[in-house]
């Protein structure tokens, strides 16, 4: 029980070098020896997903995971999200839709999110429901996270038409250029 | 999303109030910066946790921690003997034989009355090692047969709970009994009969009860920062119970996960984690687990009717009458007892309509399962799905469409003094019903259900009618006879000499954004930018009084108390300013931050010029003012309350084959009188209404015969998700509330209060054609099932 490693973690682009019980969960390792609270803990048996977290960009339960496990991994937590004091689209969307009442659901529901919008960027409205279902939040009613989940979705679909569109115009300028 | 809004008499004069403002609680909870009690660390913190009961009634015949202190990490462990602390006992003021008192132990001394009562508390270096500890416990038990119905509970012989409570009830109240009822319902062309019994249910606030308690050395004063909805409450019975002065105890609640009434009650944990700190002289910290979460805190909403209404040929009902039992499981829960569940639908069962005639027996019976507190609706999601019920059940009989009942007798003249002795002062009880039923029908739920019901499927459509008493103040407390009676609310407001204004509640936002509104009605009156003012709550030290957040109380008392200081401090503005523009206080008005002449509005000093006057230049301020700008406010309320209202419509689908729920739409259209924050309103409605989802299809704990609960994690305790919980609907009517200094009536509760009657009523119109009707909640699938196979 009190055998101890040497782990190396790599948690929102630092490394962290500990010395833990293999039984310590990756949860409490976040929490307790590296001190990123935003990571909450609701039910410690993979059900709530308050403590999801991505790992190699997909999310996870942080509480169903030994930090021993995450080694040679690449984690994010909720305080990954904001630069500084200023809230990514998806944090703005959630309290633009008042997707968060008490909020210790919240940086579960954000990760969950953020993981699966890089994965399906287009994703529909009843995807997103089908997400928003992994998680358990108790102030809600849910509507309000599916609402703010899709609202940041089609955002970043319509920045990254304008981009393409822009790139689009950009290559065709400079087609032409060369044409001429 | 379409709204509705009548003309209001109270329309928002100012910038804040009627907006629906950004929250102010939302940046640092969505970075991750929120404090909540398990991300506090102080050097030096212990972890506790409990070793508990395993059997659900019996004596403790020995109990060995030796081992326990052998486990690494273990600091120590205490029995009930050895931390000798005060139990907590609630009382009505009500002779014996309406109300029992009994006592719940911090720890169990010898008696274990459920499974999962703490026996001691284990305290260790580190979490894992506290837990380690607790499997190390060794208790034997003499098992006792133990009582796990409150139908076993009344049976003449049954085993007792209490040795003080001789039948195991705690409270039996019989009231109104309306002379001449009998003779009514004897001679009634139409009565009606419904028997209900509603699940055992969780509040689930998703952060589980916790608390860090330690002792200052330098202040005198164990600091206890605890996850609670009322922490003068949680102070006066930690002092009592640790044998110290009140002012040797400060509460403070952090950020605090949700709570709905499981935390509005006095934790016997969070004393034994503070005896623990005080006797060690160490922080402690303890952390519920989920387990014990389901298992060991506090349950709700156990209830069984048996009512009966009549009716005459019009249709308009002429009497009520109503035995209620709730199954109040081990204790009595402080302040509130456990008679909070019978009293509340003693007193209000009538609801939105004109009873002529009413009786009701209602009583909490104890029985070995975890106690319960106050649940979010307390009692009216229950009595409301009876009267709608019985309103169903009528308009069968009668032949008459159950929304048309309805309308017949719906209070519409208002202030009504009803025969439960209540006045309920405006609401639009009939408008909120016509709405919802327009809304369903333009948006074409009556044709699909026709079409659906010809192409073989089940489709129903059902309705709930209610209202909600929110602001019960010290006059509403004490008619229910509490020795301890909630209420009132203090605030103070101070200006700083930066104009900046810190404004103290003593009600406690964990996530009704208090921070928000509250900040909202003092801006509007003080003429502030928002950003200047910061509200300040959840701990003693720093707020005077308060009774905390439970009973959609926050915004109609805790938000009248802070619109009164800031009505104050803005008469100390006008006062000090007066004094300095060589004018009267009549004759100045507060813009914008500053103060200036109603004659010359040219001349007149900025806020931050006054409070520079008030503190630093004492010797400027007029000779009959103070220096300073502090002022305190307080509001309650003597008379009853003020009664928000809402109709919800529900939309549901059967499915054959799986017997699932499907809810295809739900549409509440509610009446908080003036809406401080429209969003906040909305999101309290649909959160509200998702909880009552919950409780009408899916969440239970069952005990088995030996009173081992069922449901020990998620995977049993079937709490609904986005894939269950539909999208809401809301629309809104505005009858402005004459008791609250801002028009505002409580919100907080009747989402949850309509949506098992609107759920329970359109499953039951689906189920027409098969002629099974279902009248307990939860709907499992199972019954949905046989209903539909029945049918075929």
């Amino acid at each position: 029980m009190t055998d101890r490693q040497l782990i190396t973690l790599r948690v929102n682009g630092e490394p962290y070098e500990l010395v833990i019980e293999p039984r310590r969960t990756l949860a409490d390792t976040l929490r307790q020896d590296l001190g990123l609270t935003g990571t909450h803990l609701g039910c410690e048996h993979g059900i709530c997903g308050a403590c999801t977290v991505l790992v190699d960009g997909a999310p996870a339960r942080a509480c169903l995971m030994f930090a021993v496990q995450a080694e040679d991994r690449d984690i994010r937590t909720v305080e990954s999200l904001a630069d500084g004091d200023e809230l990514s689209d998806l944090q703005r969307a959630f309290s633009a839709h008042h997707a968060l009442q008490c909020g210790f659901c919240t940086p579960g529901f954000l990760m969950l999110a953020e993981g699966f919008l890089a994965e399906r960027p287009e994703a529909t409205r009843e995807e997103i429901r089908e997400l928003v279902s992994s998680n358990l939040c108790r102030c809600t009613g849910y509507q309000p996270i599916v609402d703010a989940v899709e609202d940041c979705a089609r955002r970043r679909q319509a920045s990254r038409r304008e981009h393409d569109r822009a790139a689009c115009g950009e290559a065709e300028r400079s087609g032409h250029a060369a044409g001429a | 999303m379409s709204a509705h809004t009548t003309e209001s008499r109270h329309a928002p004069a100012g910038r804040y109030v009627g907006a629906s403002v950004p929250r102010r609680e939302d940046p640092r909870l969505l970075t991750g910066r929120g404090r909540f009690v398990d991300d506090i660390r102080i050097p030096g913190l212990l972890h506790a946790q409990f070793v508990r009961s395993r059997v659900a009634s019996g004596v403790v015949t020995s109990i060995d921690l030796s081992a326990v202190l052998d486990v690494p990490g273990v600091v120590a462990a205490y029995t009930a003997a050895d931390l000798d602390v005060i139990g907590i006992t609630a009382v009505l003021d009500r002779p014996r034989t309406q109300f029992v008192p009994t006592e719940m132990p911090i720890l169990a001394r010898d008696r274990v009355r459920f499974a999962g009562e703490p026996l001691a508390i284990v305290i260790a270096e580190d979490p894992y090692a506290a837990e380690d500890g607790v499997e190390a416990a060794a208790v034997t038990y003499q098992v006792h047969t133990p009582v796990t119905s409150a139908e076993q509970a009344l049976e003449p012989g049954a085993p007792l709970v209490h040795d003080e409570a001789a039948d195991n009830v705690l409270l039996d109240v019989s009231m109104f009994a309306t002379e001449g009822i009998d003779e009514v319902f004897a001679e009634a062309p139409c009565v009606v009969r419904v028997r209900t019994r509603t699940g055992r249910q969780n509040a689930v606030p998703l952060e589980t009860r916790g608390a860090v308690a330690d002792w200052d050395d330098r202040d005198a004063q164990l600091v206890v920062r605890t996850c609670t909805q009322v922490p003068h409450q949680v102070r006066t019975v930690m002092a009592r119970s640790l044998r110290l002065d009140e002012r040797a105890v400060r509460v403070i609640t952090p950020d605090m996960g949700g709570g709905f009434g499981q935390k509005c009650v006095v934790g016997r944990e969070e004393i034994a984690v503070a005896a623990a700190a005080l006797r060690l002289r160490r922080p402690v910290k303890w952390i519920e687990d989920r387990k014990d979460a389901l298992t060991a805190s506090f349950l709700a909403r156990e209830q069984r009717y048996d009512a009966r209404a009549a009716f005459d040929r019009d249709g308009r009902i002429l009497a009520l009458d109503a035995d209620i039992v709730c199954d109040m499981g081990a204790y009595s829960c402080y302040p509130f007892t456990a008679a909070v569940e019978p009293l509340m639908a003693s007193a209000e069962m009538p609801g939105v309509y004109r009873v002529p005639a009413y009786r009701v027996r209602g009583r909490a019976v104890t029985t070995n399962k975890a106690p319960s507190a106050p649940y979010r609706g307390v009692s009216r999601p229950q009595y409301v799905m009876v009267m709608e019920r019985l309103f169903e059940r009528a308009a069968r009989e009668l032949k008459v469409d159950a929304v048309e009942l309805r309308r017949r007798n719906l209070i519409t003249e208002f202030p009504y003094s009803g025969v439960n002795n209540i006045t309920y002062d405006a609401g639009s009880y009939l408008d909120s019903l016509n709405l919802c039923e327009q809304v369903l029908k333009d948006e074409g739920w009556y044709d699909l259900k026709a079409a659906a019901a010809a192409g073989g499927r089940h489709v129903g459509i059902g309705y709930s009618c209610f209202n909600e008493r929110t602001g019960y103040g010290s006059g509403a407390f004490a008619q229910r006879k509490m020795s301890v009676v909630p209420g009132f609310d203090m605030t103070e407001a101070r200006m700083d000499t930066t104009g900046s204004v810190t404004i103290t509640t003593g009600t406690l936002s964990h996530g009704q954004s208090h921070e928000t509104t509250l900040a909202q009605i003092a801006a509007d009156e003080l003429k502030l930018d928002i950003s200047k003012i910061k509200i300040v709550q959840g701990d003693t030290d720093r707020v005077i009084y308060g009774w905390g957040t439970f009973a959609s109380r926050s915004v109609v008392v805790g938000g009248s108390a802070v619109r009164l200081a800031a009505v104050k401090l803005a008469e100390k503005l006008r006062m000090l300013a007066a004094g300095l523009l060589d004018t009267t206080p009549d004759d100045v008005e507060l813009d914008d931050g500053r103060v200036r002449r109603r004659d010359d509005p040219g001349r007149g000093l900025g806020y931050a010029e006054l409070a520079d006057i008030a503190y630093l230049k004492a010797h400027l301020v007029p000779k009959d003012l103070e220096p300073g700008l502090s002022v305190t406010a307080t509001f309650d309320v003597f008379t009853d309350g003020t009664f928000g209202n809402a109709t919800h419509g529900a939309v549901v689908e059967l499915h054959k084959g799986t017997g699932r729920v499907e809810i295809l739409r739900y549409v509440c259209v509610e009446d908080c009188g003036v809406a401080i924050n429209p969003m906040v309103v909305e999101g309290q409605c649909r959160g509200g209404i998702a909880q009552g989802i919950a409780g009408a299809l899916f969440e239970q704990v069952t005990y088995d015969e030996q009173g081992e609960p069922s449901a020990t994690g998620f995977l049993d305790y079937k709490v609904p998700t986005a894939s269950e919980i539909p999208d809401v609907a809301i629309h809104h009517l505005e009858t402005p509330s004459a008791l609250t200094e801002s028009g505002a009536k409580g919100v907080g509760e009747g989402g949850t209060i309509g949506a098992p009657a609107a759920v329970l009523n359109a499953v039951n119109d689906a189920l027409a054609p098969t002629g099974v009707e279902l009248n307990d909640t939860p709907i499992t699938p199972e019954t949905v099932q046989r209903a539909l196979e029945q049918a075929s």
